[in-house]
């Protein structure tokens, strides 16, 4: 009897497993990480070795590092590995020693900084060290004026070369820029930091209520949420000018704006006519046109990036909100989520999957966990990728379709994390008060 | 030039015989007891006070008849005390009289202005204010609802009536929200509610003309504890008097 129930079991686990991995794949291949190739990093040699440049030198060994290992398409072998010799130039690498045991190595990255008077220069290369005849991916030069933050740009580069490279054709991440909210100055403003959460900065000056920062798709313009006077109202702030441009008041509370892929549409939500409905206005705000007749709650609208044809939202018309489906116009829709508290989609780049925050066993009382899910939209199928405990919300997918960027409490504070789109490599950007509502901007 | 100087002499020359003419000045003859002069004191008290406050005059007099207080106290008791309230700084002076003559005692009191006041609100937006207070209440939510409690019945008719026969009170309805969930959907939601309220208070007989909406979301919490009798209290249509936010 026993010797039967285990023989069924191993028949379970037989036909259950390849639809596993294929579920996986399924996942891997769509946020474009497909196979990690072994990365070789070695810190880049300095020259001269002296303290001013040993300082840039920092900088720019922690920056590479960081955005190759955070890339989504390598596993970076342990440096504990690697020959004691620094190899600062092809005529210096022993390349058997980095493709054998134990580095085993496909790839080699490295090279040097010099610092010549005010001016940084950077030697990169990309080797590949079990191609004896023809190593070289890749060699680049780069020259700044010396500074830490043209160290960290450097480095952003060189890693966003290589990973173009080698990862598709994909353009990198490591020089784009997350906006977000965040309260430390007093209100909550909107503000904005590299995708690793250095250089991060106060945007906007309202002293009121700012909420749900989104970047235009040339980076040019951001629309948020504003409290002001007249009321809750769609703010348009250009990044050029450094200030707030003119976008029309609507009646009621307005909010949660997204842009259309091609910048010449806005969908947002507004009560102008008493119920909260999903709006699409042109980008200057014109020609106000509604798109749901639901009673209750319509908001936070997300564009399909491919064609601008479909949009996804969150509709509060059953009870509990809901990641709901619809053509641009308002036609078809159709519910993606089936229970629980389901909020904030956000629509990947390359139009395949939904990421968004559910509280998936939702009972009375006693609200479970929230997290950040993905769901491939055709078939409906879904990952949980965050299982760190908090209130997990606000998903954004990078440009490259391999991150996202989502809030969390899990350190007792709202804070803005960072992680790959299969859950791995979750990291902690901010610190300093609370900050919420991450938007992936897609240009540098 | 030697005018002046006959001049100078001339007025020495008086200036002298007046003062030589008090010099002999005859010494009484045997005088009969005279009666006692009155004697008198006064005092204020405090002896400075902004305008509108009472100052406190106290007097004593002795051998008088007749005593009297000026300005506007006129005929007192020998002795006493009496609160006057001047409009401006002024001197009191009493005149104590009596068989041996008249003493007079002075008391200064300084008046000082009040700082400028805000204009007082009309006597009939107080009255409202505490009208609105005491007769109006919020109406509160369920998780996740918009949907008017049975119980939100009582708060709602009361409010409605309370409208109705305040013409001239504008309300606004703050809808807000527990801080579980996310910012927007809160936010929408809050205008969901602050709109239920509103039209319930329509459809109880209130113009909706007085009625202004606005949602807060979570934003703006009145609790801040993550328990929930504190959510309870943040989950609710909120009126406020003032309106055209």
């Amino acid at each position: 009897m026993k010797h039967r129930r285990f023989k069924f079991l191993l028949i379970a686990i037989a036909l259950y497993l390849p639809a596993l991995a294929q579920d996986q794949g399924y996942f891997k291949t769509g946020t474009n990480m497909g196979v990690q190739m072994r990365l070789a990093v070695p810190d880049f040699k300095a020259k001269p070795d002296d303290p001013s440049t040993a300082a840039l030198l920092k900088v720019f060994n922690d920056t590479l590092w960081n955005d190759l290992d955070n890339s989504g398409i390598f596993e970076l072998a342990s440096k504990s590995f690697y020959p004691t010799t620094v190899p600062g130039s092809p005529q210096e690498i022993n390349l058997a020693q980095w493709g054998g045991a134990p580095v085993n190595a496909s790839l080699v990255a490295f090279g040097n900084l010099a610092v010549n008077g005010s001016e940084v220069m950077v030697q990169g290369w990309l080797d590949d060290p079990k191609n004896t005849q023809n190593p070289q991916v890749l060699g680049k030069e780069y020259r700044e004026q010396a500074t830490e933050e043209n160290a960290r740009k450097i480095a952003h580069r060189f890693a966003d070369d290589i990973i173009f490279r080698m990862g598709g054709g994909i353009n990198g991440v490591a020089e784009t820029k997350v906006y977000f909210i965040s309260n430390r100055s007093g209100a909550k403003e909107v503000w904005v930091m590299d995708y690793d959460g250095a250089n991060q900065k106060q945007l906007t000056h309202l002293r009121s209520i700012a909420l749900g920062p989104h970047i235009s798709p040339d980076g040019s313009r951001i629309a948020f949420t504003g409290f002001v006077a007249k009321g809750t109202e769609i703010l348009m702030y250009s990044v050029d000018l450094g200030r707030l441009v003119s976008f029309p008041y609507f009646p009621g509370t307005n909010t949660s704006p997204a842009w259309s892929s091609d910048g010449a549409k806005l969908a947002f939500s507004s009560s102008m006519r008493g119920d909260p409905e999903i709006f699409v206005t042109d980008a200057n705000g014109a020609a106000p046109r509604r798109v749901t007749a639901f009673k209750g709650p319509d908001v936070q609208p997300v564009w399909n990036p491919k064609t601008a044809a479909q949009i996804i939202w969150v509709s509060g018309r059953t009870g509990l909100p809901q990641i709901y489906l619809m053509d641009a116009d308002g036609g078809n829709a159709q519910r993606l989520t089936n229970e629980g508290y389901a909020v904030s989609p956000s629509w990947s780049p390359n139009g395949q999957f939904v990421a968004f925050s559910w509280i998936r066993h939702y009972g009375p009382g006693a609200p479970g966990a929230q997290d950040i899910y993905i769901m491939d939209i055709a078939s409906k199928q879904w990952q949980q990728l965050t299982h760190d405990g908090g209130r997990n919300d606000y998903p954004s997918w990078s440009p490259d379709g391999r991150h996202l960027v989502f809030q969390s409490t899990r350190s007792g504070r709202e804070e803005i994390w960072s992680m790959l789109a299969d859950g791995s490599k979750q990291h902690q950007l901010t610190t300093q008060g609370s900050n919420t509502q991450p938007d992936w901007g897609s240009s540098k | 030039m030697k005018q002046t100087r006959t001049l100078f002499t001339a007025l020495m020359m008086v200036l002298l015989l007046g003062a030589c003419a008090k010099k002999p000045k005859p010494v009484p003859p045997t005088p009969p007891p005279p009666p006692p002069a009155p004697t008198a004191s006064l005092s204020a008290s405090p002896t400075s006070v902004q305008q509108g406050q009472p100052v406190t005059l106290s007097w004593r007099t002795e051998n008088a008849t007749d005593v009297r207080i000026e300005p506007g106290v006129g005929k007192v008791d020998l002795s006493g005390s009496q609160s006057v309230t001047p409009q401006d700084s002024s001197t009191y002076r009493l005149t104590a009289t009596g068989p041996g003559g008249t003493q007079d005692a002075t008391a200064r009191v300084t008046v000082t202005q009040p700082p400028p006041q805000p204009p007082q609100p009309p006597q009939v937006t107080e009255s409202l204010q505490d009208s609105f207070a005491r007769n109006v209440h919020d109406v509160y939510f369920d998780y996740d609802s918009y949907e008017l409690r049975p119980d939100a019945q009582t708060a709602v008719q009361g409010d409605a009536a309370w409208l109705k026969q305040h013409a001239e009170a504008h309300l606004t309805i703050e809808g807000h929200c527990d801080e579980r969930g996310s910012t927007e959907y809160n936010l929408v939601l809050g205008d969901n509610r602050a709109n239920a309220v509103k039209q319930a208070l329509v459809q109880a007989g209130a113009p909706a003309g007085q009625l202004d909406v606005k949602s807060y979301g979570k934003e703006k919490p009145f609790c801040t504890e993550s328990n929930e009798q504190c959510w309870q209290q943040n989950r609710v249509g909120h009126l406020v008097l003032g309106g055209g936010q």
